[in-house]
């Protein structure tokens, strides 16, 4: 039986997509985080690591009152681009995002924080403002941390299930990531199908991580 | 020339005790050193003046400029207060060449200028050979010439130095203290320099401040300091002294003499003004200035016979240690005449004494 290799290209987009907003989003609430006193950061912290920790069940639940065709938001995206957000593969990018966004936020405020201090009070005593002083000096001095969390993301986006089940959906050839793809195969017998694609995702994850790893400052 | 009168106060806290930094002084162009122990806020100092740290309440004023003031709540930020800093560890940003560190600083100067401006300091801080390498790939030495180049390059109007020859052997000190006198040389700003080695005082200082504990305790010229310390707590400070507890016997202001009691002996000295027969004090000096020899028979006028304890030796001169605590510096050769003698006697020259 040929195998359709869509929901892999699928989840490669998905995740391509989530690890940079995640790379955006990220990075700034990480700065926010390293380098801004206010009351409550504690919280933003623990709030953003939730993903981290709850049920994807939970996540999805979340997601659907926000982004549903019902909700303020979801009304608005349906205004906008003519058609509902959940059940597209935007939806599970969302999802996607969630999921991987606790683990670059919390990698990259410890990088952003293990920045010699000096460097930047030096950039500062130069003239360079602060957006100067994080493009040139901070970022690249934590680059390899924060590419080494963006693989980490990457990976952990390729293995969303639960969450994207609720949001986007089990629509072969729209929705169906390589998570989704499997459990149907199982479900319906094609062990050959669900066991070529078990293997390549997780290939893949292998060949993620150990460039993750490379790439950890040792 | 920069005039600050900061006062800053952290409350003590579960995990440290409190700490409250309260100074006053003004320095103009050349090299005016702050000395102190660890912990007597010499950074502190520098923090605030660059900006990194918000005074609780003062002025600082740099030529006409008012970087701090808190009555009227101004406090520029470092990016405005254009001063030099050379850290302690040079923070030299790791991941850019030697010429990109000073191109980096050479950003707020005219465009058409910037070239030719990091050229001419790589070259006038002989770093024009190692200038496309990185910080880790040069030498200590060529660290920190590129890093006085860069806070240097942006012409400004003072510069601050963090304990620069902290942790550097004898020949790069050597060659720094040449560095810094160029510097001094060529550049008209205020150089505030933060130490707590006192040879690096007498080596680079025109002007010296003497803090403890956040308070300035002493300031003027490294030699009037050290000849005239202001209290026992600047002479233990700088801690080039004998201090002996002692009393006054006899003052004699017409022939500008004493005689004052140390342990069971007397010695003469000049007339201390403002102390009264009775009084105890405690009589400072340097180990340079008393003598030694050795003991052949009774000790004479002035002489303090003492037993030799231990000998430090230094490439130069040796320093006698004494029973009852006394130090004598003697040159090497004339230490090594006598050097068999366990009996000395030691040698108060009057003039030589301080009361404090």
């Amino acid at each position: 039986m040929p195998i359709d290799w869509f929901p892999l290209w699928l989840s490669l987009r998905v995740a391509f997509v989530s690890t940079m907003l995640a790379i955006a989003l990220g990075l700034s609430i990480a700065y926010l985080l390293a380098n801004r006193d206010f009351r409550g950061k504690e919280i933003v912290d623990a709030a953003v690591t939730l993903p981290l920790v709850l049920p994807p069940t939970v996540i999805g639940f979340y997601l659907l009152v926000v982004i549903g065709r019902a909700s303020p938001l979801g009304r608005i995206w349906e205004q906008i681009f003519r058609s509902p957000l959940v059940f597209t593969w935007k939806a599970a990018v969302i999802a996607a995002l969630l999921h991987s966004l606790p683990l670059l936020v919390k990698s990259a405020r410890a990088a952003l924080e293990s920045v010699d201090r000096s460097c930047e009070r030096a950039a500062r005593t130069l003239g360079a403002s602060e957006w100067r002083l994080f493009w040139r000096v901070t970022l690249p001095l934590a680059r390899r941390s924060i590419m080494a969390a963006s693989a980490l993301a990457f990976a952990r986006s390729l293995g969303e299930f639960g969450a994207t089940l609720m949001v986007a959906g089990n629509i072969p050839g729209r929705t169906q990531t390589v998570a989704l793809a499997i459990y149907d195969a199982y479900e319906n017998g094609n062990t050959t199908v669900a066991l070529t694609l078990v293997l390549v995702i997780s290939a893949v994850a292998l060949g993620i991580l150990t460039f993750s790893n490379w790439l950890s400052p040792k | 020339m920069i005039q600050a009168s900061i006062r800053k106060t952290f409350p003590p806290r579960p995990d440290s005790t409190g700490f409250s930094l309260d100074i006053d002084f003004k320095a103009a162009a050349g090299v005016t050193v702050l000395f102190g122990p660890s912990g007597a806020g010499k950074t502190l100092v520098l923090d605030s003046l660059a900006g990194f740290v918000r005074p609780d309440e003062g002025r600082i004023m740099l030529d006409d400029a008012i970087l701090f003031d808190g009555a009227t709540g101004v406090h520029l930020t470092p990016q405005a207060r254009n001063c030099g800093y050379v850290f302690q560890d040079y923070a030299l940003f790791p991941h850019m060449t030697l010429r990109e560190n000073l191109a980096f600083a050479a950003e707020r100067r005219p465009r058409l200028e910037r070239h030719r401006r990091v050229k001419e300091m790589l070259e006038r801080f002989r770093i024009a050979e190692v200038a496309g390498r990185r910080p880790h790939e040069v030498s200590g030495g060529q660290r920190q010439r590129c890093s006085i180049a860069r806070a240097l390059i942006g012409a400004p109007r003072l510069l601050l130095l963090d304990e620069p020859a902290q942790g550097l052997d004898a020949p790069l000190r050597g060659e720094f203290y040449e560095v810094l006198r160029q510097v001094r040389a060529e550049f008209p700003t205020p150089i505030l320099l933060v130490t707590h080695d006192l040879d690096e005082c007498f080596e680079l200082g025109e002007e010296m401040l003497v803090l403890r504990a956040g308070r300035l305790v002493q300031s003027g010229a490294p030699r009037e300091i050290l000849d005239r310390p202001a209290s026992l707590d600047v002479a233990r400070l700088l801690g080039a002294f004998n201090l002996f507890p002692a009393q006054i016997r006899t003052l004699d202001p017409g022939r500008n003499t004493s005689r004052v009691q140390i342990g069971e002996f007397e010695v003469d000295g000049p007339y201390f003004p403002g102390r009264l027969k009775g009084d105890r004090v405690t009589i400072c000096v340097r180990p340079e200035q008393l003598t030694a020899a050795a003991r052949n028979g009774r000790p004479g006028p002035n002489q303090i016979p003492a037993i030799l304890e231990r000998t430090v030796e230094r490439p130069q001169w040796v320093r006698l240690e004494f029973s009852g605590g006394i130090a004598v510096d003697l040159p090497r050769a004339e230490y090594e005449r006598q050097r068999d003698n366990r009996e000395w006697v030691i040698e108060f020259p009057p003039a030589a004494l301080r009361a404090l």
